[in-house]
């Protein structure tokens, strides 16, 4: 049996509007296990994305206990939080939340700013990743003068600059057409197969689903269905 | 890090649009001001200590009673006379120890046959009063001599004098001859610049020879220089001298015909003055960098506002709440410290400007433009602190965004 890395037990999110509760999340249970590559599926507002937030500690649940190596994060606190988020945790957006003022390359350094890495080090990491992603042509572009699948690339050697353990993709491919998007799957299975890492990524498209070795499906806040493609 | 957080300051200072630099006017309105106000007001101290203090703490000037204190060089205007009897008096009272008497008189001059009024001034010719007049005066010849027991027609020409400070068509040398009154007087030294203004436009000659040429009284004379015994209390000596002289120049308490000067009174009437001045003016500058601060404040709020995404971003990329506190506080420092920047640029262009007017209208080199580096380091130091402080709330607001909800912000 492999190590857990993130176990979410009985988790909770309620949102308030006014006199209106939106349940988002209704008592999850997911486990997800060192080196694993999962997909989750789910109708649109079902909490796809709410999930992968509290997975990544940018959001905590209203009730439940979200571990992370067998520590309980709910007693952690803002700086703790942001602190796992830079150095175990990589993410990659469906809008690619590049920062616009900054080049590829200096979006891709900007993790490692945070970890207090040298800065000889940052660029030389950064290049090669973006090497990594086939980019090293375009490491002084801004993003607007990069494609929408070059984005997303940089996003992804941005989510490997600290050397995560875990990368959380939320809907990676649905701002891209179907050829940059299967581009954009394979450098995530290849960071599975070579690297080890363990991926969590959200989709609609259960074609791109079939990538990974486990498959939940969402539908209001809760899992209705597990799929297991080993 | 630090450093790296200063780049990202400055990469998103670069990217910002031009209203959000016009908010810093205020900042920039005030530094100026303070920046001018005090390298005005330094320069002015500067210039007075100058001329004052070089007197010494220890010394003293007797003049005749002009009424006006600034109206020109001691003495030089029409009032009843001090007289060598005065000056012996001042000698015999407790606690004096060294007293000098010197004449300054308007003459006319000619060197190169341009011909100038303007002030001499006469040496004493006893070897006590020599040395404490040239104490007092901190005179130092930069080439040739000073004068000396036996010297007749012989000049010491001032820094400015010799170089073309009044006459302007030619250099005086060691040797030249000008004609004082139509007599000749040979330069026999140059005085070291002294900064003083009135020191450096001087033309000194001996006691005799003044008296001899512009038919002076023999026993008249314009400033008594008293220096006070070592140990002993300049303000009582002070006190001990206008007794005597009172006595002696037959007058009533409180219609003294002559006037006691001790470098620290001088100092003190003008330093409140310049209080005075400093206060309006530092009234002036505090509500124009409120203002500025308000602006950046401003600013940067909206800056936030902004930027409300790439603070989420930044977050989930592993900024802490102190790291986006730290960015944003420089961020607003350094515009403080731009708005700094131009506002010491202007500061100091106005108090140049002030000067040069001064100089040229007022005739006056009272008024001096003075920018020490500290000045200039500590106002660029104290706006970029205005323009942290104001960005404190601001940067407050980015640090404590929560994570998902900056993400979501378009
Ligand atoms: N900040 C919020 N305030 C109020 N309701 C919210 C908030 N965020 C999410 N929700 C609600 O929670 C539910 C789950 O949202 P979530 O974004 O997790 O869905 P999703 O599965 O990612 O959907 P999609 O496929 O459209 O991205 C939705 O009903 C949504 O309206
Ligand atoms: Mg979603």
């Amino acid at each position: 049996m492999k190590r857990s890395v993130i176990r979410l037990e009985n988790v909770w999110k309620v949102y308030k509007m006014g006199d209106t509760h939106v349940n988002a999340l209704q008592g999850l249970h997911l486990d997800i296990k060192e080196g694993e590559f999962l997909a989750i599926m789910g109708p649109s507002g079902s909490g796809k994305s709410t999930a992968v937030n509290m997975i990544g500690c940018l959001d905590v649940p209203t009730k439940g206990r979200i571990m992370l190596d067998q520590h309980d994060i709910s007693r952690l606190d803002e700086s703790e939080l942001a602190q796992i988020r830079g150095r175990k945790i990589g993410f990659i957006f469906q809008q690619f939340n590049l920062i616009p003022t900054l080049t590829a390359l200096e979006n891709v350094t900007l993790p490692m700013i945070f970890q207090g890495t040298g800065e000889g080090e940052r660029i030389s990491r950064a290049k090669k990743l973006l090497g990594l992603v086939e980019l090293g042509e375009r490491i002084y572009h801004k993003p607007t003068e990069l494609s929408g699948g070059q984005q997303q690339r940089v996003a992804i050697a941005r989510s490997l600059a600290n050397d995560p353990e875990v990368i959380l993709a939320d809907e990676p491919t649905g701002n891209l057409d179907s050829k940059t998007g299967s581009i954009v799957i394979d450098f995530l299975k290849r960071l599975h197969k070579a690297d080890g890492k363990t991926i969590i990524m959200v989709t609609h498209d259960a074609a791109l689903s079939r990538v990974a070795e486990r498959v939940e499906f969402l539908k209001d806040g809760k899992i209705v269905k597990s799929l297991n493609n080993k | 890090m630090i450093y790296d957080y200063f780049k990202v300051g400055i990469s998103n200072l670069i990217h910002r649009k031009m209203r959000s630099w016009l908010t810093m006017v205020g900042i920039f309105i005030g530094i100026a001001a303070v920046v001018g106000l005090i390298s005005l007001g330094q320069g002015m101290e500067e210039a007075i200590k100058n001329i004052f203090f070089q007197i010494g703490s220890d010394k003293l000037l007797v003049t005749a009673k002009t009424g006006q204190r600034f109206s020109g060089p001691p003495g030089s205007s029409a009032a009843a006379n001090l007289t060598t009897h005065d000056m012996a008096a001042i000698k015999r009272v407790n606690g004096v120890d060294k007293v000098g008497g010197r004449l300054i008189k308007s003459a006319k001059l000619e060197f190169n046959r341009e011909v100038r009024f303007y002030f001499v001034a006469s040496m004493p010719d006893d070897q006590e009063g020599r040395e404490l007049v040239t104490a007092a005066n901190r005179y130092e010849a930069e080439s040739g001599r000073l004068l000396k027991r036996g010297d007749r027609f012989k000049a010491v020409i001032g820094h400015d004098v010799a170089n073309k400070g009044i006459f302007k068509t030619k250099r005086i040398e060691l040797g030249n001859k000008i004609k004082i009154s139509d007599v000749d007087f040979e330069a026999v030294g140059i005085l070291k610049k002294s900064g003083n203004p009135q020191q450096d436009r001087v033309i000194i000659i001996p006691e005799d020879a003044l008296r001899e040429v512009l038919g002076i009284d023999e026993d008249a004379l314009d400033v008594i220089a008293v220096q006070a015994a070592k140990g002993v209390d300049i303000n009582q000596a002070s006190q001990n001298i206008e007794r005597e002289l009172r006595r002696e120049r037959d007058v009533e308490e409180g219609k003294e015909d002559f006037e006691i000067q001790t470098p620290q009174q001088i100092l003190e009437t003008l330093g409140n003055i310049l209080t005075m001045v400093k206060i309006v003016l530092i009234g002036i500058a505090s509500i124009s960098l409120l203002v500025g601060g308000i602006g950046i404040a401003n600013t940067m709020y909206t800056a936030v506002l902004e930027r409300t995404k790439e603070i989420g971003i930044m977050k989930s990329v592993g900024a802490q709440n102190k790291d986006i506190l730290i960015i944003f506080l420089i961020e607003s420092g350094l515009l403080g410290l731009t708005g700094g920047a131009i506002g010491v640029g202007i500061g100091m262009g106005l108090s140049k400007l002030v000067e040069i007017a001064a100089t040229n209208f007022l005739g006056t080199s009272l008024i001096k433009a003075f920018f020490p580096w500290y000045l200039i380091l500590g106002a660029l130091t104290f706006s970029f602190l205005i323009g942290a402080i104001s960005g404190l709330l601001p940067a407050r607001q980015a640090a404590l965004l929560k994570p998902v909800d900056a993400l979501r912000y378009e």
